[in-house]
């Protein structure tokens, strides 16, 4: 029993150890931000003058509408572009559908370095110049593949005759599609819009080699702005974890409190 | 039923536009010497030749070597806690894996750059050092610093994956295996660990792929001398400017990471095959 008990002590520690590496630097960050000097070492005093800088900073409050609003429009572009293909794919020919999915992986298994240069070089020899439009379409590009990945497996569970049906009875095909298909591959939907909204909000890389002109969505000015020590980044930073928990929170606690609340009414 | 096929059309022209127009581009330029017009192009291997100066061979290794590295210290120190967790009550589970999978979700910038002032001449670790009486270390621009900063980056991922297939791995089989006399050990080694190595292998590929093509972690990390396949590639981009070199460089390493690829989806159908064997020995 003595060595059942060290065993879990021990269990105990690497879990300990673990969160604090996984934890520390994050928290180190967060502090870091409400110091009242430039040190990111050495703290003197508790300030919120580097988020008073960051919302003084016009660079950033762009750069934060630059990340949001692409990372909306190219979410809603990509969900639908992505939610249509899928359909189209579920019902074609074998050939046509190993191909289109084939290719359709070229960018989630390329390194994103390779999507990137690719669509530099698209770009450039198309001569278009290299800016808020470009990144926006970039972003379309590299998330559809996704929305494409997590319909696919809702729609193969779908009933052809359901589809078959609400023809039969003189809906149109939009009809048939919007009213009877959609809402049955919704939670599909649904997975790959957050999916393509993550993917843009964090992406750097593709970003990186596609903007230009000065837009810059807030990994490029992260990058930009790290050559110097900055507590504005460590500011801004916070805020997004902050949000990024609450959300994550949100979200994973929600369905355990509701089941909570059903099983108290049943009781 | 059959008229929803069309939908597929529109993104057929799509791909083809923005994906496949794009890789060829690459081969393109990878093929081509520099300063071409649009009509006229002369074919050369002279950007392949260029890469086999010993200066650039030293940084593929290098590439290669760091990205291994990573991958093995994730599976070193992956493996342990997916297994804990995968055991551990269900209430801890998802937990646990909430806890893991939170500092996915910050930027990776973010959390790369979070490492700098932890990492730097008077920054905590070194201060932790201090305290407990032992010399100050260079920490920051060091093979160290960058390894750490790609272990803090992928490891979730490799922890995850293990996790995946050890939370589905059927307990009756333990059981069993403990009911025929095996020890604890031996079970681990000869029914859990091989049952789970399709997670280990998803691990691999999580983790390799991301930590060879990397530009920030060794930008932030190493410092501007550092330098890893990415930041070759990066650098003839952003930098240099030679569109013709960089499209070589990134066809090579979509080569070999391809290749490397393949080879782990052949070990985890051979380890496979070999389970299957071990297994009908048994009966």
């Amino acid at each position: 029993m003595v060595g059942a008990k060290s065993h879990k002590v021990l269990i105990f520690a690497l879990m300990a150890g673990i969160l604090a590496f996984f934890y520390m630097p994050i928290i180190s960050l967060m502090v870091f931000s409400f110091n009242d000097s430039r040190s990111l070492t050495s703290w003197s005093g508790f300030s919120l003058q580097w988020y008073e800088a960051l919302f003084k900073n016009r660079e950033m409050m762009m750069a934060i509408t630059t990340t949001l609003s692409i990372a909306l429009m190219s979410t809603f572009v990509a969900t639908i572009l992505g939610t249509l293909a899928a359909i189209g794919v579920s019902k074609s020919k074998r050939l046509v559908k190993e191909l289109v999915l084939s290719v359709n992986n070229f960018p989630i298994l390329n390194p994103e370095i390779v999507t990137a240069i690719g669509l530099m070089l698209l770009y450039s020899s198309l001569n278009i110049q290299k800016g808020y439009l470009t990144m926006l379409l970039a972003h379309i590009i590299f998330s559809t593949p996704y929305v494409i990945l997590s319909v696919l497996p809702k729609l193969r569970r779908l009933d052809p005759d359901i589809a078959e049906a609400a023809l039969d009875l003189g809906a149109t095909p939009l009809e048939a599609l919007w009213k009877v298909i959609v809402p049955m591959i919704l939670p599909g939907i649904i997975s790959g819009a957050l999916i393509a909204f993550t993917m843009s909000f964090d992406d750097f890389v593709i970003s990186y080699f596609v903007s230009g002109n000065g837009v810059k969505n807030i990994s490029i000015l992260v990058y930009t702005m790290s050559k110097r020590i900055n507590p504005t980044i460590n500011a801004l930073s916070t805020i997004l974890v902050v949000i990024i928990t609450a959300v994550l929170l949100i979200v994973n606690l929600y369905p355990m409190l509701n089941k909570k609340k059903e099983l108290k009414e049943a009781e | 039923m059959k008229g929803y096929a069309s939908l597929v059309k529109p993104y057929i022209v799509w791909m083809s536009l923005f994906i496949v127009v794009p890789m060829l581009l690459i081969v393109l330029y990878a093929f081509t010497t520099s300063g071409n017009e649009l009509i006229s192009f002369r074919f050369t291997l002279d950007n392949f030749f260029r890469f086999f100066d010993p200066v650039f061979i030293k940084v593929l290794i290098k590439s290669l070597e760091v990205a291994l590295i990573t991958t093995i210290l994730c599976i070193i120190i992956g493996y342990p806690i997916a297994y804990i967790i995968a055991n551990a009550s269900e209430k801890s589970q998802t937990l646990l894996i909430l806890l893991i999978t939170l500092p996915m979700w910050i930027n990776m910038l973010v959390r790369t750059y979070a490492w700098i002032s932890i990492l730097s001449d008077g920054g905590l670790l070194n201060s932790l050092l201090e305290f407990i009486g032992l010399p100050p270390m260079k920490l920051m621009y060091t093979d160290f610093a960058v390894m750490l900063g790609m272990v803090y980056n992928f490891l979730p991922f490799m922890i995850i994956s293990i996790y995946t297939v050890l939370a589905k791995l059927d307990k009756a089989l333990i059981h069993a295996s403990h009911d025929l006399g095996a020890n604890p050990l031996q079970t681990f080694l000869r029914v859990v660990l091989p049952l789970s190595l399709p997670g280990v292998i998803s691990g691999i590929t999580l983790v390799f792929l991301p930590a060879v093509s990397t530009f920030v972690i060794p930008k932030f990390l190493g410092g501007g001398q550092y330098m890893l396949i990415g930041n070759l590639i990066e650098n003839q981009f952003i930098t240099v400017g030679e569109w013709n070199f960089g499209s070589a460089i990134s066809l090579i390493m979509a080569f070999i990471i391809m290749a490397s690829m393949m080879m782990t989806r052949k070990m985890d159908r051979d380890a496979s095959e070999n389970t299957g064997n071990e297994g009908g020995k048994l009966w």
